[in-house]
């Protein structure tokens, strides 16, 4: 350790000002927080509160994501395992199957390792494409804007290859998470400053720009469903059929996750794990995740009651719509995300409930988008500031009477 | 009721004029640095769309429209006076501005003056001319077009108070010397067409 202190120490003068590499000053400060704590202390008025830096928060978040990551591994392999060994689908002509084949053969069986071999085989270049298109992006701007490189990245690292489908081109992933990082991101000056969700900006980007390769039905399996087979997802499956297309499958298996759709997002049971650390750690805001869940029970409640009966969707019950799609995943990551949900604690609940309902209308009303988790996000994510300025507001008039700088009655 | 109720969504969140048909511009980038302000120029558009969209279906369809002048006799059955069809929609938009001028004036001076030169600018503001127009292109029925000119006005004013707070917010942030101001509020802009996406292909 003392080594690496005097190496790191022997070579800041060349990144400090003055230094050969000044402009590289941001790349030298990552690698030196990454292995020690930084040695600052606050002056001033300010007071450290608690030792839970950013750094440390965000890794809290990698490592909710885990059983999602570990899900979007299994579950990518599995899907097309599986339906290669049932004989509803043939392997897909890429290098994927090419090396897979070199290992296992002909053998398509879904158990676990052959499973995960499969899946990462699909899920580990897009993850890496990611962090290395992305990585870049983000040192890049990090240099010419003279800011430090920090973990935003890292968590919408990790979160926007688990909302792609596993077939997705690569160049496409490279694209949306670099617009992503620079239009939703650097642009408003880097991490904690941002007002979209970063991962799902880049998502909705490729989402609108590309919808060939992140929707329909034959995305969501790695491998090419025969005729009358179906690579439609359970949600798109729902919306067309109602609840009569869920009677035969189970809820507990799209609970667990092993179900067709986007890499990370398909598992609420990994979600609710995830959940639970966030809400323990005190990172996620249980009552945006309340709020959303209580935003959606009551929207779909409102449909059962109302019925339709053109649109088979209003029927399905509220708890089929937590395990399908990306409710769970964007409930437990997206939704809770500390910059651009809304600051204030009533403005949480709001601000949930907002996505719920949104959530809810899309899915149901709207019959372009089987899907409504990303848009609603990124609906509230504009509304959050407004949100905040109304309680804020209202405090700011609560106090003021308080202080009997004005009357009751103007308040 | 439902269907009064179906148009006045479907203005307030699938046709929004700010954010999906970017009417309105000049004032909704320009008058969006304060919540308060904005609500306050939003509120005045709501106004004059709720007073003009109708006063202008009036006008249209007892003056302009082909043969709208039937009631005066049969003598005038075949009239069309559509080609002063903008003349007279503008000059309903001045004069209703007008009138929101003076009250605004007399009743609220501090919004009067914060909002400036964009007050009587409403009159050449695109969204009411084009609420207008649309009326006009749809051929909505008088109640019809009240809910459509509130509706408008409504989305309008929720798309500018939204973008009020965004950007009070981005006082927070630290925003490339080059794009500060209108820059980025273009791109704050597509970015929230993105999320209004969201209810393009509703069917109402």
């Amino acid at each position: 350790m003392k080594l690496l202190r005097d190496f790191l120490d022997s070579q800041e003068k060349h990144f400090v000002k003055g230094g050969r590499f000044e402009k590289l000053y941001p790349f030298y400060e990552a690698n030196d927080t990454l292995l020690f704590t930084p040695g600052d202390v606050t002056k001033g008025k300010t007071h450290v509160r608690d030792s839970l830096d950013l750094k440390r928060l965000m890794i809290t978040v990698v490592i909710a994501l885990l059983p999602a990551l570990l899900m979007a591994f299994y579950n990518t392999g599995y899907q097309a395992n599986h339906a290669i060994m049932n004989n509803q689908a043939t392997p897909l002509d890429t290098w994927q199957t090419q090396v897979y084949m070199m290992i296992f053969g002909n053998d398509f069986s879904d158990n676990v390792l052959q499973s995960v071999f499969h899946g990462a085989l699909y899920f580990l270049p897009i993850f890496i494409m990611t962090f290395v298109i992305g990585g870049h992006v983000e040192v890049a701007s990090a240099i010419i804007r003279g800011h430090e490189i920090n973990e935003g990245f890292l968590v919408s690292g990790f979160l926007f290859p688990l909302t792609l489908p596993p077939t997705i081109p690569l160049w496409q992933v490279a694209l949306g998470i670099t617009f992503g990082v620079i239009l939703a991101k650097e642009v408003f000056g880097g991490t904690g400053m941002n007002i979209l969700n970063v991962a799902l900006t880049g998502r909705a980007f490729l989402f609108f720009a590309y919808p060939a390769q992140i929707s329909g039905d034959s995305v969501w399996i790695a491998a090419n469903m025969t005729d009358g087979a179906t690579g439609a997802t359970w949600l798109s499956q729902a919306a067309a059929g109602g609840s009569e297309a869920l009677q035969g499958v189970s809820w507990f298996d799209a609970f667990l996750g092993f179900v067709p759709g986007s890499m990370g997002e398909t598992s609420a049971a990994a979600a609710l794990i995830g959940a639970l650390i966030l809400t323990l750690t005190g990172i996620g805001s249980w009552r945006t995740m309340l709020g959303v869940a209580l935003g959606t029970a009551g929207t779909v409640l409102l449909f059962n009651f109302v019925g339709s009966d053109t649109n088979a969707f209003f029927n399905v019950p509220f708890y089929w719509h937590f395990v399908l799609g990306g409710w769970a995943f964007g409930m437990a990551f997206m939704a809770t995300d500390p910059v651009t949900s809304a600051f204030t604690e009533q403005g949480k609940w709001i601000y949930g409930a907002g996505i719920g309902i949104m959530v809810a209308l899309v899915r149901v009303v709207n019959p372009a988008y089987p899907e409504g988790m990303m848009l609603a996000i990124l609906f509230m994510n504009m509304f959050a500031p407004f949100i905040d300025h109304f309680f804020v507001q209202a405090n700011i008039k609560r106090r003021q009477v308080g202080y009997g700088r004005i009357a009751a009655s103007e308040a | 009721m439902e269907h009064y109720l179906s148009l006045l969504v479907k203005s307030i969140f699938v046709e929004n004029m700010a954010l999906a048909f970017f009417l309105g511009m000049c004032s909704f980038l320009a008058v969006s640095k304060k919540v308060d302000t904005a609500m306050g120029l939003g509120a005045a558009v709501v106004f004059v769309l709720t007073i003009t969209c109708p006063l202008n279906n009036i006008l249209y369809t007892y003056l302009l429209k082909e043969g709208a002048l039937s009631w005066l006799g049969a003598d005038f059955a075949s009239s069309d006076l559509s080609f002063l069809t903008f003349l007279t929609l503008i000059g309903t938009i001045a004069a209703s501005v007008q009138v929101v001028e003076m009250a605004l004036d007399k009743y609220a001076p501090a919004l009067y003056s914060s909002l400036g030169i964009f007050l009587p600018l409403i009159a050449v503001n695109c969204a009411i001319l084009g609420a207008s127009l649309f009326m006009v292109e749809r051929d909505y029925n008088f109640a019809e077009s009240i809910a459509y000119g509130f509706g408008s006005g409504i989305g309008w004013l929720l798309a500018i108070v939204a973008l009020a707070a965004i950007r009070e917010k981005m006082r927070y942030s630290d925003v490339p010397p080059p794009l500060r101001g209108l820059g980025i509020t273009f791109i704050v802009t597509g970015l929230m067409a993105i999320g209004f996406m969201a209810f393009a292909g509703i069917q109402l």
